[in-house]
Parts: C-alpha cells; sequence; structure tokens
C-alpha cells in the first residue's frame, strides 16, 4: 500500500531526525534523573538528609558532626566575618545596604543567569559589585580572608531557605551544558571526573573516606574544614581537581562558575544551611 | 705527602666498595611498594589487598587474580588503560597517562597477579 509505505518513510525520517539532532539538556530532568539514581543506590535515605553530604551515609559519623555543630570550634571566625559584613565600605553605606533583601534569604537564588550581562553570575559576584560601587576594590574570589570570611556570615542569612535555581533561556541553558559538561569531563592524570566519584562512586569509600552524593553537595558552603579552615564551593572545586592531578582553575572562573550553575541547579529544593564543619 | 696518602686510601676504599655496590645494583621500589604507594599505583584507594590497611571500596577486592586473569597480559592491559574496556569506569589509566612507567607497571602487575 502507497499510504503504508508513505507512513514507513515518515517514521523513518523521524528517527533519523531523532539521531542527527543533538540531544538538548532538560535541567529539570537532569534533576529528577539524579533523585532517581541516588533513590535506588540508597533506598532509606532521607531526601532533607543530603545536606550532610557523606555524613548522612554514616551514622556515627553524623553523630559526631551534630554535636561538634552545637558548640563549633570556628565561632571566632564567625565572630570575625559578622564584624567584616557590618564594617561599612568607603561610602559608608554596607553590604546589607547593598544587596537584594539586606542580603537575607537571597543565597538560594545564586548562582543566576543574568540576560544583560550573558553570563552566570555567582553571590560573590554580587558581593564584589557592592564594593567597586561603594568605592571599594574587588575582593579575589579566592581570598578566604575577605571574600570567603565575608561569605560565611553572608551565606548563613539564608539558612533554611531552599535553593531556587532557574534556568530560563538559550543562553542560560547553554551555561548549565557547559557546567555539565565540566562535571562529566575526566580531568587529570587521574583521570577522574567529578561523576565518577560524586555519582558513580557515592557512597563508596576511597581509603577511608566515604564519597558525597552529588545532590545536597551545593547546599552547605563555606564549610569549615577540621576546625577553622575556610574552604568555599569553588575552593573544592579547585581541591577536588587538584587531587586528580589536574591544574584547576582560580574561583571566578567562567568554568567554575557555569559548573556552580549546573551543580547547584540539582540541589533545589533543598534546605540551605551554611558554614558548617566537615572534616 | 699526607694529602696523597688520603687520596691513595681513597681511592683504594673506594675500588674495594664499587664491586660490592656493582653485585646488588639499585632496584628501586617493589611491585607491593609502587601499588601501596600513594603517589604511584595507590591500588588500597580503590581495592582491598591483603596486607594493605584502610583500603578503599571503589573498585573490586584484588585477590584470587590468576584464577580471574589466566592472561596475564590482559591484566597488564586492563591497568595500563581501563578505559579502553570500559568507557565509565573511574580507574585511572596508569600507562596511558605516565602515572606508572612500564617498568613498574610490570613490577606492579607482577606483584597484583600474585595475590
Amino acid at each position: 500500500m502507497n499510504v503504508n509505505k508513505i507512513v514507513t518513510a515518515l517514521a523513518l525520517l523521524g528517527s533519523l531526525l531523532a539521531a542527527v539532532t543533538p540531544a538538548q539538556a532538560n535541567p529539570e530532568q537532569d534533576r529528577q534523573n539524579m533523585i532517581k539514581t541516588f533513590k535506588d543506590k540508597f533506598p532509606d535515605l532521607k531526601t532533607e538528609d543530603y545536606v550532610y553530604g557523606a555524613l548522612a551515609l554514616n551514622k556515627d559519623a553524623l553523630g559526631q558532626y551534630k554535636s561538634i555543630m552545637e558548640f563549633p570550634p570556628y565561632t571566632t571566625e564567625l565572630d570575625k566575618a559578622e564584624k567584616l559584613w557590618n564594617t561599612p565600605m568607603k561610602s559608608g553605606k554596607t553590604y546589607a545596604d547593598c544587596l537584594p533583601n539586606g542580603g537575607k534569604m537571597i543565597a538560594g537564588n545564586y548562582p543566576q543567569f543574568d540576560n544583560a550581562k550573558g553570563k552566570v553570575v555567582t553571590l560573590e559576584m554580587v558581593v564584589n559589585d557592592c564594593r567597586t560601587a561603594n568605592g571599594e576594590e574587588a575582593w579575589k574570589y579566592g581570598d578566604d580572608k575577605t571574600m570567603g570570611l565575608l561569605t560565611a556570615h553572608l551565606r548563613t542569612l539564608s539558612d533554611g531557605m531552599k535553593v531556587n535555581i532557574k534556568v530560563e533561556g538559550e543562553a542560560a541553558l547553554k551555561a548549565y551544558e557547559d557546567g555539565k559538561k565540566t562535571w562529566y569531563t575526566r580531568k587529570g592524570q587521574l583521570n577522574f571526573s567529578c561523576a565518577n566519584c560524586h555519582v558513580l562512586g557515592a557512597g563508596e569509600r576511597v581509603r577511608s573516606e566515604i564519597l558525597s552524593p552529588m545532590i545536597g553537595q551545593a547546599t552547605h558552603w563555606p564549610v569549615f574544614r577540621g576546625g577553622s579552615n575556610l574552604v568555599t564551593l569553588q575552593t573544592r572545586y579547585k581541591g577536588c581537581h587538584g587531587s586528580v592531578r589536574h591544574v584547576g582553575d582560580e574561583p571566578g572562573s567562567e568554568r567554575y562558575n557555569n559548573l556552580e550553575y549546573f551543580h547547584t541547579y540539582i540541589s533545589n529544593g533543598l534546605p540551605m544551611q551554611a558554614s558548617v564543619f566537615r572534616k | 705527602m699526607q694529602i696523597k696518602h688520603l687520596a691513595g686510601a681513597f681511592i683504594l676504599a673506594s675500588s674495594i666498595l664499587t664491586p660490592a655496590f656493582a653485585a646488588e645494583p639499585a632496584k628501586g621500589p617493589t611491585g607491593k611498594e609502587l601499588a601501596f604507594a600513594q603517589a604511584k599505583g595507590n591500588c588500597l584507594a580503590c581495592h582491598a589487598i591483603a596486607g594493605g590497611e584502610q583500603p578503599g571500596t571503589l573498585g573490586p577486592a584484588l585477590n584470587d587474580m590468576k584464577a580471574r586473569y589466566p592472561d596475564k597480559n590482559l591484566l597488564t592491559a586492563r591497568i595500563a588503560d581501563e578505559t579502553a574496556f570500559n568507557p565509565y569506569t573511574p580507574m585511572p589509566p596508569f600507562l596511558k597517562h605516565g602515572t606508572l612507567t612500564q617498568e613498574e607497571l610490570t613490577k606492579v602487575v607482577d606483584f597484583i597477579h600474585g595475590l
């Protein structure tokens, strides 16, 4: 039958087109796939516990963490952070005057894609915009004594806020895809991608350390490691890249900003809690 | 002359000592040492190995290797570049990326194959 032949030809054409058209990333589908992956892997783990990272997979370690968090060993650092936050800039204005909503309950909205600038904007970039608009020099994104310290207070003002990253429009999607590519690309002499350890390998141990699941990873920065060593999310990216013997970027690079955009999107809906203890 | 005597003694001493060194040339680290060294094989990061402490669990335990790999060349090839067998493996391509030299790889394979 002619009609049958036409139908067959059309079906064939359709499948050919599907094969040659590159699949466009669908952020929400990516997130749901990741949730399912970890539900299959850790059927007993509650969604809200993902914010504890590897601690959620070790009851003893989680218990120790909770008791440490009652009297964190880095309160002196947090006091310094609050003082820095309250110190007026050269114009006389404070960060609270400059940031949206006085800096409260905003961290979950970042990184966000700025269509006017055509790039991903992190919360740290907004802080630097505040500084330069008020007569101060921009801080280096990787400086723990300035930018890192300020965010140790600023980000706590969003504790409890749910991560709410939006990817809207072609340009935003492109940045998201770039971050996704970085996440899945093997790097360094040891040839690891982020996903090797934190998707496929999550829950397994490297030596005695449990590898944390990707979901929840972006919700709790900065951390204080081993007591008072402040580490921001992007400093951690650099550290991870170093561990696989790849020369990472200085925090604030476009590659890391896009990675943070993708990485944080996957934690959408989870509550944030900044300045927590980690080993 | 004092200096000449000293020099003579030194040359004598060297000639006595040299054959002893030549009889036992430096062999470098053993396969086990290379397998356990963090900067080299670091196999314990992911694999349990008898005699190794705090092994990781990212890869399978390394035991009964002769039964699992009757063909030693296959084991060599997989340690050299496991990504050629499984593109999603987290295992580093030890020879391909130069983490181990050919000589080091041979020693490591000898050690692992004996487990």
